[in-house]
């Protein structure tokens, strides 16, 4: 069984977003994996070391230039066996989508993030299963593999469901799905330096969306302090003043 | 042509969100001189569905069909895209919930239509549809345009207000072609009667400064008496003192109640950007300086263990 997990290159999480000349302003931008997508790739090593599993090889792909290749290393060196970078910049998300179909076809378990951190939505897994016509279930948080049985939980509202599916299978993943994200051992950063990255080139498809300006939230009033011998002020302000209660 | 609508059911009962999704769409089918289209999926009783048409529904399409008991998203997919290609739908509104979310991929891709999520607004434009959305999990938000005749949608939730529009509609039962599904529900665990967190209007919400899980008791008294969900920040859960389905940010919920009581929470913009879409915060931390103050609209600077009780007393 071979797994595939789709990384995105987003802005680190503390970043404070910047516009400028319409785009987002990169500089001093951190630039790190989907948080989700690391756990995803977190969840498949596991699976990949676990003896009893029939996981023969994890392969991470990125859609991204030149410049998304410090985070395709990186795993690498978490423990990735092979990695592939589809070159062009992602613009939306049908764009980036059948981009990655292109390698998520010769796959039986596909990973992606359930929400990227970046503008490109949180679309991309369930239309690449759509494009490739495979099995998909989103919101998924654990991953099993019991025999041949691909076995899932999924966040449902107020409670959870455990779900069994069919290969081969995008999964749409979110937190749960691993603990804590792994970080690369010194080890592993030297062996990813021999392990394959093939760069595959893009394959030419429409825009079905395009983001034509950025707005920034308008900035809050000031926050009205209450003094903290008079709770019974806040009351009468969230009652008469915000008319929230 | 036409605006279809999913209207999702919990156990055979529409909620509050789908009201507002319906009201959303009835403004894009006035503006557009077209129908408002509903479809619902699954058990829903007669009333219930009737209800829809006090909310502007011009038509709503039903089927009660078992294959509709669990969600799977080709066999959902299938029935929305042979319902859009029935009524010529030209804004296909979804909410914006996992199913909401996993829908909208899905169908983008079977109509090769431009999927615009977590939109916050009406259109600006109509042909071709333009429209702000949140983006870089609300730190900002993006203008986008849909290039593709059909747009389909997802609406942030509490962005758009209820409006009770009577309209006579009619209903009909719908029957689809629909695929073997190839993913099987085993078993479902779900706790009935809470109020969901993603639901509820009222937010009291914790973070580390409350010490530890046994200090919950007067967050619990507090939502109690506004009759609100709680929530937490993620320290809080990772340390287990609360579910992890309390978490809310940037890697837990995104919510947007009415009002959201930050208690002992510092405000890391991975926190914020979880709940800044909150109509008012309220924020009780006894740093002064702590960010939440940036972001909230009523502040106490004090010690919380004082604080909450007071608070709760004087909304009895
Ligand atoms: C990739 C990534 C994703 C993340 N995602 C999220 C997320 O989704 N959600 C999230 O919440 N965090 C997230 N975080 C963590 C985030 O950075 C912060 O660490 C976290 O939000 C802090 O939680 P807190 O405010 O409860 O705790 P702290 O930052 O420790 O703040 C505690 C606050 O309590 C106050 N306090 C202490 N005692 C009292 C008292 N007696 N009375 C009143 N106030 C008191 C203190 O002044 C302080 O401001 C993420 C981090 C990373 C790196």
């Amino acid at each position: 069984m071979k797994i595939l997990v789709c990384l995105g290159n987003v802005p680190d999480t503390t970043t404070k977003i910047k516009i400028s000349d319409n785009k987002l302003d990169a500089t001093g931008i951190q630039w790190i994996i989907n948080p989700w997508d690391e756990l995803a790739l977190t969840r498949a090593m596991e699976l990949k070391e676990d003896a009893n599993n029939l996981v023969d090889g994890v392969s991470v792909v990125s859609v991204g230039l030149a410049s998304a290749e410090p985070t395709i290393r990186k795993a690498l060196a978490i423990g990735a066996d092979e990695a592939f970078r589809i070159d062009c910049e992602p613009t939306d998300a049908f764009f980036t989508a059948t981009q990655l179909s292109l390698v998520a076809k010769d796959f039986d378990i596909v990973l992606t993030g359930i929400e990227s951190s970046d503008y490109n939505g949180i679309s991309v897994g369930g239309m690449l299963a759509e494009i490739i016509g495979s099995a998909s279930v989103s919101a998924v948080s654990s991953l099993n593999i019991d025999a041949d049985k691909i076995i899932v939980s999924r966040e449902i509202d107020g409670g959870k469901e455990t779900v069994s599916t069919q290969l081969p299978v995008v999964l749409t993943v979110q937190k749960g799905i691993a603990k804590d994200p792994r970080i690369p051992a010194m080890r592993g950063i030297m062996m990813a330096r021999q392990k394959p990255l093939k760069v595959i080139a893009a394959t030419s498809t429409a825009n079905l969306t395009e983001i034509l300006k950025f707005e920034m939230p308008q900035a809050k009033g000031k926050c009205k302090m209450v003094d903290a011998e008079n709770v019974a002020e806040l009351v009468n302000l969230l009652r008469n003043e915000a008319k929230v209660i | 042509m036409s605006v279809l609508i999913y209207a999702q059911n919990w156990d055979g009962k529409f909620k509050k969100s789908v009201y507002e999704l319906l009201s959303y769409g009835k403004k894009i089918a006035e503006n557009n001189g077209t129908e408002l289209i509903a479809l619902s999926l699954g058990n829903v009783e007669k009333d219930e569905l009737e209800s829809l048409a006090n909310y502007g529904a011009d038509k709503i399409y039903f089927s009660n069909n078992s294959a509709f008991e669990s969600f799977d998203n080709e066999i959902f997919t299938a029935a929305l895209k042979q319902t859009a290609e029935k009524v010529a739908a030209k804004e296909i509104i979804l909410l914006h919930n996992n199913e909401g979310k996993a829908l909208g991929s899905h169908l983008s891709v079977a109509l090769k239509a431009g999927f615009v999520s977590a939109a916050v607004a009406l259109p600006e434009s109509y042909s071709p549809i333009t429209i702000k959305k949140k983006v870089f999990t609300g730190k900002a938000f993006a203008h986008v345009k849909v290039n593709s005749d059909i747009a389909i949608l997802t609406l942030s939730p509490n962005s758009f207000e209820i409006k009770e529009i009577a309209s006579a509609a009619t209903t009909e039962e719908m029957n689809f072609t629909l695929p073997t599904a190839k993913t099987k529900v085993e078993s479902r665990e779900v706790s009935k009667g809470k109020l969901l967190l993603t639901d509820a209007d009222l937010v009291v919400s914790g973070g580390r400064g409350l010490k530890s899980g046994e200090n919950w008791g007067m967050l619990e008294d507090l939502a109690g008496v506004l009759g609100a969900a709680l929530a937490c920040s993620r320290p809080v859960s990772d340390e287990g003192w609360r579910s992890h389905t309390e978490h809310v940010g940037q890697t837990g919920k995104i919510i947007a109640p009415n009002l959201y009581i930050a208690v002992g929470i510092s405000g890391a913009i991975q926190h914020v950007g979880g709940i800044s879409s909150s109509k008012c915060i309220v924020a009780i931390n006894k740093d002064p300086d702590a960010p939440i103050f940036e972001v909230a609209d009523y502040g106490i600077v004090g010690d919380a263990f004082k604080i909450v009780p007071e608070l709760t007393a004087a909304l009895k």
